[in-house]
C-alpha cells in the first residue's frame, strides 16, 4: 500500500488575505476512483474558498449518500461537516441555516441524491431560498452501485454494458429555474477556469445557489455512447459566457464590447464576456430560452445561467433577528414574566 | 514551448539532481535504495563502478551532490548522501569476485600513468580490464596520492585507503613506486602508446616575502608538505601553540592534526570573513568542536622571532567591502595590529601545479600561467599522446572531480589507441523501466519519510585527540543508515507522461502535494512559468512540457523543481498516462560502449 500523501508542500505556496495556504483547505486523501470528476470539483471548491479567504471554521459541508456525498471528507478538512441520510441533506441544511445564519453552507449532492431519492427535499430547499451553495456532482449514473442509469441520464445515452437509456432526463438546471432558484449555473468538472469563479460567485450570492456540475464517472459512465463522458461533454459543451469573479474593492481593468457585469449583493461582481446570443443572466425568460435552444441543438450549455442578485433568503423572508439563533442566550430567549405579560396584553 | 525531448538522456538525468551534480554522475538513488534493502555489497559496487573509491569518498568527499539534493528544497536539510556511501562501504561483503577480470592476453598497448593518485588509479581501473598494460609511477612508497599524503588518518583510516587502492593495483598494474619521474621525455621515449599525467597540485603556496619568514623558518611549515610528512611518519610532534594560516579544508586538516601532535593552543587565522572561507561547513564545525578558534578578517603582517626562535605573528584586522560588481576587497579597520603567539606556523593558503619535469619541446603547449593546455572534454594535451587528469589538468579541485576526469581521459586514451576520433564520445548507458506492480503498488518505496537528517555520531574527543589514527566519525549504524536512506526521494524514478492517453480529468493536478503539474495553454517558457499552479522560482529546474492535448488544445506542464516522486499523479491517473519509471544513467566509461569493447 503506497497510497499516502506526503506532508511536504511547495515551499513557496502563496498565502491568502487571512494568511492561509491552500494546505489549510485540504481534506483527507480521496478514496474515489482515480480520475473521478468529483475529485476535481472538490479541488475547485477548496481553491475557491482559499481565493475568497473564507475562514475554514466558517464553512459547513452538508451531504447525503453517494460518491458525491463522500467528497466533503476530501476537502476543507478544517470545516464543519454533516454526512446525513440519503436525499435528506436539504433538511439538515435547513436546520443548520436556521440555527446559524452566519456560516457559509455547502450542500454537496449527486444526481441520485438530488434527482431521485431526495427530489422531494431538493425542491423545497430551492422554494425556501436557503442561503447556501448547492453543488450537484452529476455523472448520470449510480456509480456507487456499479453504474445503473440515474434520473439525469439522457434518453438514448448508452451504458458501459451497452444498454440504452429509455427515459427522459431530469434537467436540474431547468427545474431550478422553474422553482425560482435565484442563482443557477451549470459547469463541467474538467473546466476549472469556469467552475472556480462560479463557486466564488455562488458563495457571495445571498440566496440559494444551484451549480449542476457534470462530473464524468470514469469507471462506469465514460464509455463511447454515454452523454456524460469526458469526450462527449468536451465535444458538445457551449458556454453562456466566460466568467470572471471580481472581489469587492477590486477594479475591473479590461473591458470588451461583448461583455456584461453583474454586481453581486456583497459588492463583488461577475464579469461576463463572449455572451451567448440573446442571453441576459438577469432575465429568466432569456435564460430558459437559452437552455431550451441549446437542448434542441444537442449542446450542453454551461456557465452562469440565471442570477437574481438582490434576493431575500429564508431568514429575510421570516424576518428573523440578524443574530444567529444559536447564539441567543437564555436572557433573550426567556425575557421573563413582564415581557410575557406585555405580549399577552398586546394580543388582547 | 516545444514538447520536451525526453529521449535525450540528459533530460531525465538532470532531474536526478544529486547524480547530475556529481562530477562522476554516481547513480545515488540507486545505491541508497540498495542500502535500504540491506544490499550493501551491491550498493558498494554501484559506487565502485562510478566513483572507484566509495570508502574514501564516503568519508572525505566534497559532496557537491548534497547542496543539489531535491530534499534540501522541501525540507530543512538534504539527504546525508556522502555518509550513506560509507554505510555501504562499511557493511559490504567480499567483493573480489565482483571485480573485473583481467584478460590473459593483452591488447598490446602500453600506457604510462604518472602519479598514483585518484585520477591515475581511475584510468588504470578503466583500462586494465580492456587488456592495456598499465605502468604507474609515483615517488611515494604506496599509491593513493593526496588521499594518502594530505587527508589525515582520523578522517580516513589507512586500512580503508589501502583496500581501495589495492583493489585497483591488483588488476595487474605494473607498479613503479619510490620512482620520481624527472623527465617526461624519457617516459615518452620508452615507447608507451599513451601517457597520462595525474601528478596533482603538489606544491603548497608559501608566504616567502612576508617579513620574518626566513628567520622563523625552522618553525614555519607549508601545510600540505607538513601533512604528508605526518602521514609518512617523518613528523611526530608540534609546538604547544600553533597558528594555521588559511581557510580551506587543508587548513582544517592542519589544525586538527596539530591538536593530535601536541598542539594545545591551536588557532586558525584567515583573511576572509568566516562565511566566505573555502572549507566545507562540516569541516569548520569539526575543527571548532576540537576547541580550535577560527579568527577571520586577519591579514598576516609579519612573522616575529626572538633570538632566531619563532615567537608568533602579527596581523592587521580588516573587513570585507564589496563594489557594485560584488568584487571583494579587504579594507583595514584601522585598529592596532594584533600579535598572536606561536611556536609553529602552518601555511595552508593554497596549492598549485608544478611541472619542472615536463620538457617544453615535447609539443605540449603551456598557457600564460604555465599550465598545460588541456581539452576539458577529452583531457588530451596538444601532444596527442599525452593526457592529463585530476588537479594536474585544470587546477586543484577534489577527489571526485579527479575520478570523473580519469574516466573521461580513459575513454580518450582507449579511443586514441584504437585510432578513433576523440570528439565522437560514446553515449552513456541509459534505461527506463516502469515501476508499477499493481494498484497502489510500486516496486520502489514511494512513501516520503518525514524524518529530519540524522547526525553522524563521533568518537569522544578525549579518545580521538590523543591518537592521530583514531577515526573521529563513527558512521551510521545499519539502523540509522536505513532511516537516513528512507529520506531519499527516489528522484531517479521519473514521472513519465504519455499525452495520447490523457483524458484531462485533472486528477494528477489536484493530487500533487507540491503543485508541480499544470494544464494550461502553451506559451514561451518565461510566460508559462508565471502561469503555473505554484510559483516557479528555480529557473535552472526544467519544465516537462507535453505535446498539445487532443481534447482541449492545452499542454501539460510539470515543474520538476520540488516533485517528491511520490507517484500520486500516476496513482490517481485513470488511464496510466502518468507512469513512474526508473531511469538508470551510467555515464560513458572506457570499459563499456567504447567501440570494439562494447
Amino acid at each position: 500500500m503506497t497510497y499516502v500523501r506526503p506532508t511536504f508542500r511547495h515551499p513557496d505556496l502563496p498565502k491568502n488575505k487571512i494568511n492561509f495556504t491552500k494546505k489549510d483547505y485540504e481534506g483527507a486523501l480521496s478514496t474515489l476512483c482515480a480520475g473521478c470528476g468529483h475529485d476535481s470539483i472538490s479541488g475547485a471548491i477548496a481553491q475557491a474558498c482559499f481565493e475568497l479567504s473564507v475562514e475554514p471554521h466558517r464553512i459547513a459541508k452538508l451531504s447525503g449518500i453517494g460518491c458525491s456525498s463522500k467528497t466533503p471528507a476530501y476537502f476543507l478538512g478544517n470545516s464543519h461537516g454533516f454526512n446525513s441520510v440519503h436525499g435528506r441533506m436539504p433538511s439538515v441544511a435547513t436546520g443548520a441555516y436556521l440555527a446559524n445564519r452566519d456560516l457559509v453552507y455547502f450542500g454537496v449532492s449527486g444526481d441520485g441524491d438530488s434527482a431521485s431519492i431526495g427530489m422531494g427535499q431538493f425542491v423545497h430547499a430551492i422554494r425556501r431560498n436557503l442561503n447556501m451553495v448547492y453543488v450537484v456532482m452529476n455523472n448520470g449514473c449510480y456509480g456507487l452501485t456499479k453504474g445503473q442509469d440515474s434520473a439525469t441520464a439522457d434518453n438514448g445515452s448508452k451504458s458501459k454494458a451497452g444498454s440504452t437509456n429509455l427515459f427522459n432526463a431530469i434537467d436540474l438546471v431547468g427545474l431550478g429555474l422553474e422553482l425560482g432558484a435565484t442563482f443557477v449555473a451549470r459547469s463541467f468538472s474538467g473546466d476549472k477556469t469556469q467552475l472556480i469563479p462560479l463557486i466564488k460567485a455562488a458563495i457571495s450570492h445571498p440566496g440559494f445557489a444551484l451549480i449542476d456540475v457534470i462530473s464524468p464517472c470514469v469507471t462506469f459512465n465514460n464509455n463511447v455512447g454515454s452523454t456524460k463522458s469526458y469526450d462527449y461533454v468536451r465535444e458538445h459543451i457551449e458556454a453562456t459566457s466566460t466568467v470572471d469573479f471580481v472581489p469587492v474593492m477590486e477594479e475591473i481593468t479590461a473591458s470588451y464590447d461583448d461583455a456584461k457585469e453583474v454586481t453581486l449583493h456583497d459588492g463583488s461582481a461577475l464579469h461576463l464576456q463572449k455572451l451567448h446570443q440573446g442571453w441576459n443572466p438577469e432575465d429568466k425568460l432569456s435564460a430558459m430560452n437559452a437552455i431550451q435552444t441549446s437542448k434542441e441543438k444537442g449542446e450542453i450549455l454551461t456557465g452562469l445561467i440565471y442570477i437574481e442578485p438582490n434576493t431575500n433568503a429564508l431568514h429575510d423572508v421570516l424576518q428573523t433577528t440578524k443574530t444567529p439563533l444559536n447564539t441567543l442566550k437564555e436572557d433573550l430567549l426567556c425575557p421573563g414574566i413582564d415581557a410575557l405579560e406585555a405580549l399577552n396584553q398586546s394580543l388582547r | 514551448m516545444e514538447p520536451t525531448n525526453v529521449h535525450d538522456p540528459e533530460y531525465y538525468h538532470k532531474v536526478v539532481d544529486c547524480q547530475y551534480a556529481c562530477p562522476a554522475h554516481t547513480p545515488v538513488p540507486e545505491y541508497i535504495r540498495l542500502i535500504a534493502a540491506e544490499k550493501y555489497t551491491e550498493a558498494y559496487m554501484v559506487n565502485w563502478e562510478s566513483n572507484v573509491f566509495p570508502g574514501v569518498l564516503g568519508r572525505t568527499c566534497d559532496r557537491p551532490c548534497e547542496p543539489a539534493c531535491r530534499r534540501g528544497r522541501v525540507d530543512e536539510e538534504p539527504v546525508a548522501i556522502c555518509r550513506l556511501k560509507r554505510v555501504a562501504a562499511d557493511n559490504k561483503g567480499d567483493i573480489t569476485h565482483l571485480l573485473p577480470k583481467i584478460p590473459t592476453k593483452g591488447n598490446g598497448k602500453r600506457i604510462a600513468l604518472i602519479g598514483a593518485g585518484p585520477a591515475s588509479l581511475t584510468v588504470a581501473r578503466d583500462l586494465a580490464p580492456l587488456g592495456y598494460e598499465i605502468h604507474v609511477f609515483d615517488e611515494q612508497i604506496k599509491g593513493g596520492g593526496m588521499m594518502r599524503s594530505q587527508i589525515p588518518s582520523f578522517r580516513l583510516p589507512e586500512s580503508v585507503l589501502d583496500e581501495e587502492v589495492n583493489n585497483i593495483l591488483n588488476l595487474g598494474i605494473h607498479q613503479h613506486f619510490k620512482t620520481y619521474v624527472s623527465s617526461l621525455k624519457s617516459v615518452i621515449n620508452d615507447g608507451y602508446d599513451a601517457v597520462f599525467i595525474g601528478t596533482g597540485a603538489p606544491r603548497g603556496r608559501d608566504l616567502t616575502n612576508l617579513p620574518g619568514r626566513a628567520e622563523g623558518g625552522a618553525n614555519i611549515h607549508v601545510g600540505i608538505e607538513w601533512l604528508a610528512s605526518v602521514a609518512f611518519e617523518h613528523t611526530k610532534s608540534i609546538g604547544k601553540k600553533v597558528i594555521v594560516l588559511g581557510g580551506g579544508n587543508t587548513a582544517m586538516d592542519c589544525c586538527r592534526t596539530s591538536r593530535r601532535l601536541g598542539g594545545e593552543d591551536v588557532k586558525v587565522v584567515v583573511r576572509s570573513p568566516y562565511s566566505e572561507m573555502k572549507a566545507s561547513p562540516w569541516e569548520k564545525e569539526d575543527a571548532q568542536h576540537e576547541d580550535i578558534p577560527i579568527l577571520d578578517n586577519h591579514v598576516p603582517v609579519s612573522f616575529v622571532s626572538e633570538n632566531g626562535k619563532l615567537k608568533g605573528m602579527t596581523f592587521e584586522k580588516v573587513h570585507a567591502v564589496y563594489d557594485e560588481k560584488g568584487k571583494r576587497s579587504l579594507v583595514p579597520t584601522g585598529e592596532p595590529h594584533v600579535f598572536i603567539e606561536a611556536d609553529d606556523v602552518l601555511v595552508a593558503i593554497g596549492q598549485e601545479n608544478y611541472f619542472p619535469w615536463i620538457e617544453r619541446d615535447l609539443g605540449i603547449e603551456f598557457d600564460k600561467w604555465d599550465m598545460p593546455k588541456v581539452d576539458s572534454t577529452t583531457f588530451q594535451s596538444t601532444n596527442p599522446k599525452v593526457f592529463f587528469g585530476g588537479d594536474a589538468a585544470l587546477g586543484p579541485k577534489n577527489v571526485i572531480t579527479a575520478v570523473a576526469q580519469g574516466h573521461s581521459a580513459a575513454v580518450s586514451i582507449d579511443l586514441y589507441c584504437q585510432g578513433k576520433p576523440l570528439d565522437v564520445r560514446p553515449d552513456p548507458m541509459t534505461n527506463l523501466v516502469s515501476q508499477k506492480m499493481g494498484i497502489h503498488e510500486w516496486s520502489y518505496d514511494s512513501i516520503v519519510a518525514n524524518d529530519d537528517r540524522y547526525v553522524v555520531p563521533q568518537a569522544e574527543k578525549k579518545v580521538t585527540l590523543i591518537d592521530r589514527k583514531k577515526e573521529v566519525e563513527l558512521g551510521f549504524d545499519k539502523n540509522v543508515g536505513f532511516k537516513e536512506a528512507q529520506r531519499c526521494l527516489n528522484c531517479d524514478v521519473q514521472t513519465v507522461f504519455t499525452e495520447n492517453r490523457c483524458i484531462e480529468c485533472d486528477a494528477c493536478m489536484d493530487i500533487c502535494p507540491t503543485d508541480c503539474i499544470t494544464f494550461t495553454v502553451n506559451g514561451t517558457e518565461e510566460d508559462l512559468r508565471t502561469r503555473l499552479k505554484a510559483p516557479s522560482l528555480h529557473l535552472d529546474q526544467s519544465l516537462l512540457v507535453s505535446n498539445t492535448l487532443a481534447a482541449t488544445g492545452r499542454v501539460m506542464v510539470k515543474d520538476e523543481d520540488v516533485c517528491l516522486h511520490c507517484g500520486l499523479c500516476a496513482e490517481r491517473c485513470p488511464t496510466s498516462a502518468w507512469d513512474m519509471q526508473k531511469f538508470f544513467y551510467n555515464t560513458t566509461k572506457a570499459h563499456h560502449g567504447c567501440g570494439s569493447h562494447a
